[in-house]
């Protein structure tokens, strides 16, 4: 393999890298921040019945969460397409 | 048709259709047994692996947990969810890539070293045994609750079939199994809160529901028509402060206890063997992330539905019982009574039940209601009044989740035994037919270890849970990150951590379990930090010692180095020798 080759997987991995660095800061954000840290003080703003607070620990933060893993799916699949590393 | 029948009918039927499934997908080769031949689609991986991680307590316990804790039950549904967006991110297609059989295969291996393979397996079967005990009780008491048979013949029961569907098929029919208990364990699951949820506010989601205005029917099964129209929780909460209790919606944990074993169950739960192994099955690496998305989509919909659940019940609980004469207590609290899960006991003798702070047996409580929290989710559609057929679905629910966590686990453990022990270490020129013969025999064992535990409960095993996860988080997790992330991670480095993190999480969950439960308190925990809550430390401290020790020590071999860069990337690429770091 050439030279070439081996940065461009280099390059793969470091956007690789970034992509979960961005997804796990919002996976800390709203489970670890809006869920546990700052949930009294959202508490004090209600939507839909819910107090924010209660709702990301509850809820909000599984069912961002599941929207995470998707986003990185997708992000991921379409990296893999740009650099040619996609499976069959 | 009485309930019973139903149950009989029900648990009958998802029986046989799990025996059909795996007499039909019996594992022929040991890729077979340990991995199901690579070739379970994801969204199919994604369900087994939903209906492998919830468990008897995840499907029976978990919402009335939450319904006596209020906003403190969140860890573990944050817990125990966000474990699978670091399974998806840093863990399932790195370990799909490496492409073998079990997680001791995978630590010997990037670490080189047998030491570890050892370390590692034995970690696998501790934890797994650990785990497996809870689930055999869980289909004795279901068994014994719902269908008039003892605990023990339930046990016995739910042996037997496990023990055909392991031995037989191995992860392929332990696979196939698991999708149809999924099915079976979220419809019971969902049914009933879809019928409490369109009584109490006519919404028929319940996610919603809970967060919904109560309606003119919901306020009259409450017996409260002043609820009309006011949101569920603010009601839920101003009952709770009537009563003595903190605003459900408000949190009395302490906030550091609270984050502490949120990150503990989660980076447990991405560490956890039987969940890990699942990413061994699925054909290609795009599968393995996935198939995570997949299991989470799944696991979300039992988890986001528990808390509402939770909501629910603990309104219609306490205002169907709550200053109500006993003479007129609902059929539900009779029928539940019988079993010792509820009481009552009048203290004051005025012949009203009377709900307050504090133990029934306390005199000094005013409390005169006695509640087991695992009603909360076996009698709620009694409480709700719902057709027969849906309290039957419950039984079969309870059975599938605690089965199909069950063979996830002997899975492990007879993986551990045939193919790291024995092929491993102690005979490596062993046969293929060999190893299926020592797989099946270990899976054998193990199903009758785990039989006893439920038979003869060991009264620790309530608290060696959390070891389970602790031990997960500190061994586990940050072995097999850096193992994918720092390819300059090295076996000394390895073997100090996790010999580090396993000695300082079980030396502290030992001390406040076992050695001096009496100050198992906030008081004297470090930092405020519960033992459920430790094994995140465990883990920091794995992390430190393993880079100290590792910048120490001389790098991993050069092939090790290229092995984790070939992980990273799809395909049949291979990094070549040159390509340094």
């Amino acid at each position: 393999m050439s030279i070439h080759a081996t940065k461009e997987l280099q390059a793969y991995w470091k956007e690789n890298l970034v992509i979960i660095a961005v997804h796990l800061a919002i996976w800390f954000f709203v489970s670890f921040f809006c869920g546990i840290m700052v949930v009294d003080q959202l508490d004090q703003f209600m939507i839909m019945g819910f107090p924010v607070g209660f709702w990301f620990a509850n809820q909000g933060s599984i069912v961002i969460f599941v929207i995470l893993i998707t986003t990185y799916v997708y992000m991921m699949n379409n990296l893999d397409k740009k650099y040619d590393v996609h499976e069959g | 048709m009485s309930i019973l029948t139903w149950t009989w009918i029900l648990t009958g039927l998802s029986f046989a259709l799990y025996i059909y499934i795996a007499y039909a997908s019996r594992a022929k080769s040991t890729g077979d047994f340990y991995a199901a031949e690579q070739s379970v689609p994801a969204v199919l991986n994604g369900m087994a692996t939903g209906a492998d991680w919830m468990s008897a307590a995840s499907f029976i316990s978990m919402a009335g947990l939450i319904s006596f804790m209020g906003r403190d039950g969140s860890f573990y549904l944050m817990g125990w969810t966000g474990g699978y967006v670091l399974l998806a991110m840093l863990f399932g297609p790195y370990l799909r890539k490496y492409g073998k059989f079990t997680i001791p295969q995978f630590m010997a291996d990037r670490y080189y070293s047998n030491s570890i393979r050892v370390i590692a397996l034995l970690c696998a079967i501790f934890v797994s045994f650990t785990y497996v005990a809870g689930q055999m009780r869980g289909v004795g008491v279901v068994f014994s609750r719902f269908m008039g048979v003892s605990i023990n013949q339930g046990v016995i029961i739910g042996m037997a079939l496990v023990f055909f569907y392991a031995t037989l098929g191995g992860m392929k029919g332990i696979t196939y199994t698991q999708v149809a208990q999924y099915v079976v364990l979220i419809i019971a699951y969902l049914v009933p809160a879809i019928f409490i949820s369109m009584q109490l506010t006519g919404n028929p989601i319940p996610q919603l529901g809970m967060g919904s205005t109560i309606s003119a029917e919901g306020a009259a099964k409450l017996n409260d028509m002043t609820t009309q129209g006011k949101y569920l929780l603010d009601v839920l909460n101003n009952i709770q402060k009537d009563l003595g209790f903190s605003a459900y919606t408000n949190g009395v944990r302490p906030r550091i206890d609270v984050w502490f074993i949120t990150m503990s169950l989660m980076i447990g739960t991405a560490g956890l063997p039987h969940i890990l192994i699942r990413f061994f099955t699925v054909p290609k690496m795009r599968d393995a992330r996935s198939s995570a998305g997949w299991a989470l989509f799944f696991i979300a919909l039992l988890y986001t539905t528990a808390p509402a659940i939770a909501v629910f019940a603990r309104t219609n609980f306490v205002k169907s019982i709550h200053n109500v004469k006993y003479v007129d207590a609902p059929s539900w609290f009779k029928n539940w009574e019988k079993t010792g899960l509820v009481g009552f006991k009048d203290k004051n003798g005025d012949g009203i039940m009377t709900i307050a702070k504090g133990d029934v047996k306390d005199p000094k409580s005013k409390n005169e209601v006695k509640i087991d929290r695992d009603i909360m989710v076996l009698a709620n559609p009694e409480i709700a009044k719902l057709p027969n057929w849906v309290v039957g679905l419950i039984g079969a629910g309870g059975l599938a989740a605690a089965l199909s966590t069950a063979a996830g686990l002997l899975l492990v453990i007879s993986a551990a035994i045939s193919h790291d022990l024995m092929k491993g270490i102690i005979t490596p020129g062993m046969s293929e037919s060999a190893e299926l013969w020592w797989a099946r025999g270990a899976a054998g064992v193990a199903v009758c270890i785990a039989g006893l535990f439920g038979i003869y409960p060991p009264g620790f095993v309530a608290q060696v849970v959390a070891f389970a996860f602790g031990l997960a988080a500190a061994s586990f997790f940050p072995c097999i990150l850096m193992g994918i992330f720092n390819k300059k991670a090295n076996k000394e480095g390895a073997m100090a951590g996790m010999i580090v993190g396993i000695i300082f999480v079980a030396a502290y969950i030992s001390y406040f379990k076992f050695v001096n439960p009496a100050v198992n308190n906030a008081q004297h925990w470090w930092f405020g930090i519960s033992p459920e809550g430790i094994g995140a430390v465990g883990a920091v401290l794995n992390f430190v010692v393993m880079y100290v020790v590792g910048k120490l020590t001389p790098e991993p071999p050069q092939e090790i180095q290229d092995l984790v860069g070939s992980l990273r990337y799809p395909g049949k690429l291979v990094t070549p020798p040159s390509a340094g770091h």
